[in-house]
């Protein structure tokens, strides 16, 4: 329990993780299954970016003359989140255009009416 | 270091290239030629790096920037890269060719050239994720073709492609979240991000028994995510509308490359980072072993009953992906190589399928309904040949290639008691049918079309004779000199 | 008695309005508010009566199917969330300096990185010069999605229908000769600021906090809001999809151009011949500040195209 606690965000990255892929799996409604995606996706980010934190250093940007390992936080998860970031945001934009063309022939974001139209157009 | 060496990364990035100059062109059929231009060099040099490394059994990893390993991006070559980088570029190139009349009738003008940008990135990503040494490249690299793969299946713009898009993209987002998460946990626990010091320390925690249980968790996570997306077992009810409803470029590409590429992934990665043993070790081969054998059946089944050509036409792709998990999952060096040479025999078979099939359709005002094509194939002969031969080496016919990758299926399970004889129950009713459903559409489509259900003869488009006669070409190549290929691979395998 | 019945109902209503509010569908607030009468129900009714034994029988077995996928989902999604509490319990601690994460690698880009990229700010170093295969990838996924989304929301005979083109040219026609006076007086305060701004944070990516992505999206959003204040006529002046197309090609390109040469000469040990500078100063560490400028072309491209597809289906 109490690994939980100092590990808090890496907890509470986990909570929202489930939390972003049950809305993903559960959903009906596309924009907020999107907005599932999103809050996965922030979770992983809040993990990796706790994972760079080392207490009581700097941020990895260089102040005077030396660089000292052992005074700088570590700059990678940084670069990981800031890549993972900007491919989430290209993913979201990407299924938000899908969804307003589905809207448009559909006049819904309810992904069973949808389906369920697409099957009926189908048939006749 | 040779100039050869430079070969994959020259092939990567013609292809980025040719995807962000295309909006320049003037109009689709610039970006078309381009688009093949871009596979074709990546084939003559992929091809020219394997006549090199493939005899001389060399691999070498290649910087990506003036740092080494642990620091800097890096490729890694093998013979085993090389082989699999040859066929997705000339597999790309055919099935440019064999579908280009489809992509320029369902794609609107404006958009054609669009449609080629994705063309390229796929290519480039799917290079990428077959030579790249480092996990997180491999992870931008997914991302990428996740996208490319499902801007090419939408690009037809019908009602059923746009569901079908939107159903592959939540699966695919599903898969690289749990993708992501995996990745992010290792880092945590390994510190690394470049797979040959993954390896170092991964195979350290092995032995020290240190953190095995967010090891386990890894190797799931990341299994299950290129899982879902590759269309394992319980994952793959997204595949047959995504790919029966594209257009035939689409399809090909789709399911010929797009879904192998994770696969191959993960497949470097059980050899690269995790090691085979490790992963025999969690007991994750026996799952993926059962959800291939799941797969073999219930493809089949869902093949028989569909009426739709192309839609069966998926289906048969699931379960010939069983078929790759399956030899994945036996967990042995042999299983692995039988599953590679799966992978290529499928690879060079399923895009003529969809090739063939659409251009059969072509006579019959694209009715793709199998009763519709009775008798299609005396309208198209070369296309009815072509779907002959490819439903021939999918059901395994001896000389066909299907025949060769189920043989050496069939020899791979022998040392292991328990699963051989569930692999070969499995294949020899997984064969019966693959024959339920093939040889039916086989003969409805030579049997003589009854009165009034003929079409009009259709002229046979060069592009898709050239494409044609390669693929055939290429499945009884692999169907009757197989050995050459094996050993190719089963030595990429070792040096991996 | 019927007092606190009436309570308690008036509370359950309170918190079903509540519960509707959260799911953003209240009553007399519809989610879409520009929903036009749905003409599907009209298509249902007139086929009702051959369609009802089929489609009932569709109904229940897409509800069986639902049902079972809800299940397993919720199953999937608990399962996945302890497996990932339990892991989380045997992680390295946070905030440790003993991580294993912390190794020879984070050394290097601490006490090297200056010296062999030239950036003070050390993630910009890593990205994009020792890593900086991945983050070409990632330019090419934002190229990518802003292809896509033209693919799909770039008007064409698809996604328009005649009534949706006359409402575009009336709105071009309002647009034309009425002008908001509050909101142009202070765009046309805003927008050099912000794209100052924007250019600043582009510049320093190597120097301080920021870089290509954050500096474009800034500059991006100058360009949106010019787009909302003036409107997309006096924007086309300047901004065409031929200018998007071009800008963010040629910026590409230069990307891979200049990253393909840092490759080549890295894998095959030559001389890259590009100066470093002196740390700290604008014009400095070598390729990555020509890297930080197309990529903020890019992203500030790419922003604006996101905004232009998505609200007008034009660029």
């Amino acid at each position: 329990m109490e690994h939980l606690l100092i590990n808090h965000y890496e907890t509470a990255a986990v909570i929202l993780f489930g939390i972003g892929f049950l809305n993903l799996l559960l959903q009906n409604n596309l924009v907020k299954k999107v907005i599932g995606f999103g809050i996965m996706d922030s979770a992983v980010y809040l993990f990796l970016a706790s994972q760079g934190y080392i207490v009581g250093r700097l941020a990895p940007i260089l102040v005077g003359e030396v660089a000292n390992a052992a005074d700088y936080i570590n700059p990678i998860p940084a670069g990981l989140v800031l890549t993972g970031i900007v491919v989430s945001v290209s993913v979201t934009a990407f299924s938000l255009a899908l969804i307003q063309r589905l809207y448009q022939k559909y006049k819904t974001v309810n992904f069973d009416e949808i389906v369920q139209l697409a099957r009926q157009k189908g048939d006749e | 270091m040779p100039f050869i060496y430079n070969f994959p990364f020259f092939s990567i990035f013609i292809c980025m290239i040719s995807g962000i100059v295309t909006p320049l062109l003037k109009n689709g059929k610039w970006a078309y030629r381009l688009s093949l231009f871009a596979s074709g060099a990546g084939f003559v040099l992929s091809g020219i790096l394997l006549g090199r490394i493939g005899p001389n059994n060399e691999s070498f990893s290649f910087m990506m920037g003036h740092f080494p390993a642990p620091w800097g991006n890096e490729l890694s070559v093998g013979p085993l890269e090389a082989v699999l980088a040859t066929t997705v570029c000339l597999v790309m190139l055919m099935a440019l060719l064999g579908g280009s009349r489809d992509i320029f009738e369902d794609v609107l003008p404006e958009k054609q050239k669009l449609y080629f940008i994705m063309m390229d990135e796929i290519l480039a990503a799917l290079l990428a994720l077959t030579y790249t040494n480092d996990i997180f490249t491999a992870y931008v690299f997914i991302e990428i073709s996740t996208i490319a793969a499902c801007a090419i299946v939408m690009a037809k713009d019908s009602s059923d492609t746009m569901v079908a898009t939107m159903r592959y993209l939540i699966m695919s987002l599903l898969g690289s979240g749990l993708v992501l998460i995996g990745i992010v946990l290792l880092y945590c626990i390994t510190g690394h991000l470049l797979f040959p010091n993954l390896q170092l320390r991964v195979l350290d925690l092995a032995s020290t028994g240190q953190y095995t249980m967010p090891l386990t968790v890894v190797v799931g996570l990341i299994v299950m995510g290129l899982g879902i997306k590759s269309a394992m077992f319980p994952f793959h009810l997204w595949l047959p509308p995504a790919h029966g409803s594209a257009t035939t470029a689409s399809s090909s590409v789709l399911s010929g490359l797009v879904v192998k590429g994770y696969i191959i992934l993960m497949i470097r990665l059980f050899y690269k980072v995790f090691t085979i043993e490790v992963i025999r070790e969690l007991r994750v081969t026996n799952m993926i072993f059962l959800f291939g054998l799941a797969g073999m059946i219930i493809g089949s089944v869902g093949a028989i009953k569909e009426g739709h050509i192309k839609r069966m036409l998926a289906y048969s792709s699931v379960a010939q992906l069983g078929y790759v998990f399956m030899g994945i999952g036996l967990g042995t060096d042999i299983g692995i190589v039988a599953a590679c040479f799966q992978i290529l025999v499928h690879a060079c078979t399923k895009p003529m399928l969809f090739s063939c099939a659409s251009a059969l359709s072509a006579g019959r005002h694209h009715n793709k309904k199998l009763h519709a094509l009775r008798g299609a194939a005396y309208e198209n002969k070369l296309a009815g040949v072509g779907f002959t031969v490819g439903a021939l080496s999918m059901i395994g016919i001896p000389l066909f290639a299907g025949f060769a990758a189920k043989v050496l299926f069939a020899s791979a399970t022998m040392a292991q008691p328990v699963k051989m004889w569930m692999t070969l129950l499995t294949l020899a009713l997984s064969t019966v049918l693959n024959a339920l459903y093939y040889i039916p559409a086989v003969t409805v489509l030579w049997s003589r079309p009854e009165e009034g259900e003929a079409g009009e003869k259709v002229l046979v488009h060069p592009a898709f004779a050239v494409s044609t006669v390669v693929f055939i070409t290429a499945v009884f190549f692999l169907g009757i000199c197989y050995q050459p290929v094996v050993t190719l691979i089963q030595n990429g395998l070792a040096l991996l | 008695m019927s007092k606190m019945a009436k309570i308690k109902k008036e509370k359950q209503t309170a918190w079903q309005r509540f519960c509707a509010w959260v799911n953003g569908d209240t009553a007399d607030r519809p989610l879409m508010p520009a929903d036009p009468p749905a003409p599907r129900k009209t298509k249902t009714d007139k086929n009702k009566k051959q369609k009802t034994v089929s489609s009932r029988k569709e109904g229940i077995e897409l509800n069986r199917f639902g049902s079972i996928y809800r299940i397993c989902a919720v199953l999937i999604g608990v399962a996945v969330v302890t497996v990932l509490m339990v892991t989380v319990l045997q992680l390295p601690l946070f905030g440790s300096p003993d991580n294993p994460a912390v190794n020879e690698v984070v050394e290097r880009y601490v006490e090297k990185g200056l010296e062999e990229t030239g950036a003070v700010n050390m993630v910009a170093g890593m990205i994009l010069d020792y890593r900086a295969f991945d983050t070409f990838g990632e330019s090419s996924v934002l190229f990518l999605a802003v292809t896509c989304v033209t693919m799909l929301l770039m008007r064409d005979k698809n996604n328009t229908s005649k009534d949706e083109d006359l409402l575009t040219a009336r709105e071009h026609v309002i647009e034309g000769y009425e002008e908001d006076i509050i909101l142009t007086k202070i765009a046309r305060l805003l927008i050099p600021c912000a794209l100052v701004y924007g250019i600043y944070v582009v510049l320093n990516g190597h120097i301080s906090p920021g870089g290509g992505f954050s500096g474009g999206t800034i500059m991006g959003s100058a360009l949106i809001l010019f787009a909302v204040s003036f409107g997309m006529i006096r924007m086309s002046r300047f901004f065409t999809y031929a200018t998007f197309k071009k800008v963010t090609s040629c910026a590409l390109l230069v990307y891979a151009a200049s990253k393909a040469y840092s490759f080549f000469t890295g894998a095959n040990h030559l001389e890259s011949h590009i100066p470093l500078g002196t740390p700290g100063a604008i014009l400095s560490s070598g390729l990555i500040l020509i890297l930080d400028i197309c990529v903020g072309i890019v992203v500030a491209c790419t922003m604006y195209g996101f905004y232009a597809l998505f609200t007008k289906g034009e660029l």
